[in-house]
């Protein structure tokens, strides 16, 4: 286990270099520069521009350039947004609670729904709810996050008016951010209705976000659960005389869940891509609407060191499934 | 009044009016008895025990006159009150002991929870009597098996597993459908030896399903023999090996490696279990049959009882002769 831990940590190495090349020289191959964009409409004067330039170091050949930026991060230095002169590492801790939060409403609505779907679709198997669930889930993975958005909020925030457009919580209330969940900082405000205002907010930009996993999760789940429905041991447990939700929960699930979890790993990916796209169309505070802006500015700290970190985070939580899997796999925990 | 009780058992997959799996069978065991059920692959064997064991889903359908066990009616019996009798009184083993334990939970966890299905042993209790049952099925080292897991273990030592658990709430009937065919010839003997010292000193039912004439020569007090779905014969050992009535049975037994000594080649029945699209309409034998007549080739023989068992024949073999 510790030389799997290991090696696997090995492989961070090249991985890490790989994304910081990626985004330096995407960034950079994007028309415009920092300056020109701050600048705006206004005729840049070319000196001032050649100075500024020179004063953010963006003067000097790209090599030499890629060289300062690892070096610092060598140091732990994450540099400062051109924008807003804060720390790229402050900014993203204030933001990353939100985009957190997001997510794990997220998947908490994929993984439940998702494999509570599965198992039935197969118990079903050929049945009209088999058949509609798939369909369904085809659909919703197929959907373009930003047009299913658009769609759920005119119709639930519009049309009907349940519930609110934008935001993580009303500009009414005033939550004193302690934990950076916005749930669990209404609840310990103790202000009336805020934890449901913040409610609220948050299932649109979850259901939307959760779509593609929940249809990736329901499949997943049916098909392996179809596959180990016709496994030998099941035979075995319904030969003990266990209880049919006995047989398809302890005996079955736990084995489907193998490859379902695997699964749910990469889909965090997935997830944390989505929530670009997610957090723009619903104003939600988080790193994927932060990053949208830099672009935009071509703050190159923030987009390099912020897609850095968010790579990062993906790595760490396929290496935290992977260990999860050898929790649920017996076979592979014991693979030395 | 026996142990287990099959009238006219019908297994069918499909249409009601598919050809049946298994097809008119009849069958009893008395409470100790070993009955051994022997026929080539695809004969209806495992699906027999299956019906009885309720493990046959849809499409599958499964009729009979009557399905006895223990004075449960196992057509009806459904739900809580069947899983009372199955795996209690009623467990079986089978054939591949590699994927037959879950993978996924632990020896001791697997033989516990029989335990407390059935007999309501929990917690430490639960594991001491597992560890007996380990114990009592041979296993080395038990103590440390208890937290292994089925990858863990050999073929030989998966079976023992699953006897392990088939036997825990010490069931009348024990079903073990070719308990030895995936494993090696040395553990094969080892097993049977097992399961038949099991057998006796808890004095439970064994049906066994087996290709293996010798064991079931060695072991059986009674065989029935299966051609494609039906019993053609069934009769007591070992008067069954002296004199078999039915061409099938005799064509078996000289197939045995040891009756061929010295000749060229072993003695083999020509041609196939007849399929879906090619059954006689006569005796389902008759294509193959060194003995077939006319008659035997238009109309369908029935299970007739005669004085040492019962042959599916229009011409029995050997009927009148002495048999010691």
């Amino acid at each position: 286990m510790l030389s799997f831990i290991a090696r696997r940590l090995g492989l961070l190495i090249p991985t890490f270099f790989g994304v910081t090349l990626l985004t330096f020289a995407l960034i950079r191959l994007i028309p415009g520069d920092p300056v020109e964009v701050m600048m705006g409409e206004r005729r840049v004067d070319p000196e001032m521009h050649a100075e500024a330039m020179h004063r953010l170091g963006l003067d000097k050949p790209l090599p030499a350039q890629y060289l300062d930026y690892i070096t610092k991060l060598a140091q732990g230095d994450l540099g400062e947004s051109l924008r807003t002169r804060e720390g790229v590492w402050e900014e993203f801790l204030t933001l990353f609670p939100a985009t957190l939060e997001l997510s794990l409403a997220a998947l908490l609505f994929a993984g439940t729904l998702g494999v509570i779907a599965g198992v039935i679709a197969a118990l079903k198997r050929g049945s009209l709810f088999d058949h509609g669930v798939m369909g369904v889930s085809l659909a919703g993975y197929s959907m373009p996050i930003f047009w299913w958005g658009l769609l759920l909020i005119m119709f639930f925030s519009v049309y009907l008016g349940w519930t609110p457009v934008s935001g993580r919580i009303d500009l009414l209330y005033d939550i004193e951010p302690k934990t950076g969940f916005m749930l669990i900082d209404t609840l310990l405000s103790e202000e009336e209705g805020a934890f449901k205002d913040a409610l609220m907010h948050l299932i649109l930009p979850a259901i939307v976000l959760g779509t593609i996993p929940l249809a990736v999760i329901a499949r997943m789940t049916r098909s392996a659960m179809l596959e180990v429905l016709r496994e030998d041991y099941i035979r075995t447990a319904r030969a003990k005389g266990l209880s049919p939700a006995r047989v398809v929960f302890v005996h079955g699930l736990r084995n489907a869940l193998i490859p379902v979890l695997t699964v749910f790993g990469l889909q965090v990916g997935t997830l944390l891509a989505g929530a670009v796209l997610t957090e723009t169309i619903f104003s939600w505070p988080g790193i994927g609407k932060w990053l949208i802006e830099a672009i935009g500015a071509r703050d190159y700290p923030v987009v390099q060191n912020g897609i850095l970190l968010i790579a990062c985070l993906v790595i760490l939580v396929n290496f935290v499934v992977d260990i999860l899997y050898g929790l649920v796999n017996p076979r592979i925990r014991h693979q030395r | 009044m026996s142990l287990l009780d099959i009238r006219n058992l019908s297994v069918r997959f499909g249409a009601p009016d598919a050809i049946p799996v298994v097809d008119g069978l009849d069958l009893s065991v008395d409470k100790g008895e070993v009955l051994a059920i022997v026929g080539e692959s695809g004969s209806g064997k495992s699906v027999t025990m299956m019906a009885l064991m309720g493990l046959i889903d849809a499409p599958g359908i499964v009729r009979a006159d009557s399905l006895r066990f223990d004075g449960h009616d196992m057509l009806t019996l459904k739900g809580r009150q069947r899983r009372k009798v199955v795996g209690k009184d009623l467990a079986m083993v089978f054939q591949d002991p590699m994927t037959a334990l879950n993978p996924s939970y632990t020896v001791g966890f697997q033989i516990e929870e029989v335990l407390r299905q059935h007999l309501g042993i929990k917690g430490k209790a639960a594991r001491v009597r597992a560890l007996q049952l380990l114990e009592r099925v041979e296993i080395p080292g038990a103590a440390s098996r208890l937290d292994a897991y089925p990858h863990q273990l050999s073929g030989g030592m998966s079976q023992r597993v699953a006897i392990a658990m088939a036997i825990a709430a010490e069931p009348k009937l024990l079903i073990a459908d070719e308990p030895t065919t995936a494993l090696d010839v040395t553990i094969q003997a080892q097993i049977m030896d097992l399961l038949l010292d099991l057998q006796r000193s808890e004095g439970m039912g064994l049906v066994l399903i087996t290709h293996d004439l010798a064991v079931v020569a060695e072991t059986a007090q009674h065989v029935c023999v299966m051609y494609a779905g039906q019993a053609v014969e069934i009769g007591s050992v070992p008067t069954l090996f002296d004199a078999p009535t039915h061409p099938y049975t005799e064509a078996l037994l000289k197939a045995i490696p040891e009756h061929s000594l010295g000749a060229e080649r072993l003695a083999t029945l020509p041609g196939i279990v007849p399929g879906r699209y090619d059954r006689p309409v006569g005796c389902l034998l008759s294509p193959r049959c060194p003995y077939a007549q006319p008659h035997c080739r238009e109309q369908r023989p029935a299970l007739e009882p005669h004085v040492r068992g019962a042959v599916r024949c229009f011409y029995p073999l050997n009927l009148t002769a002495e048999v010691a």
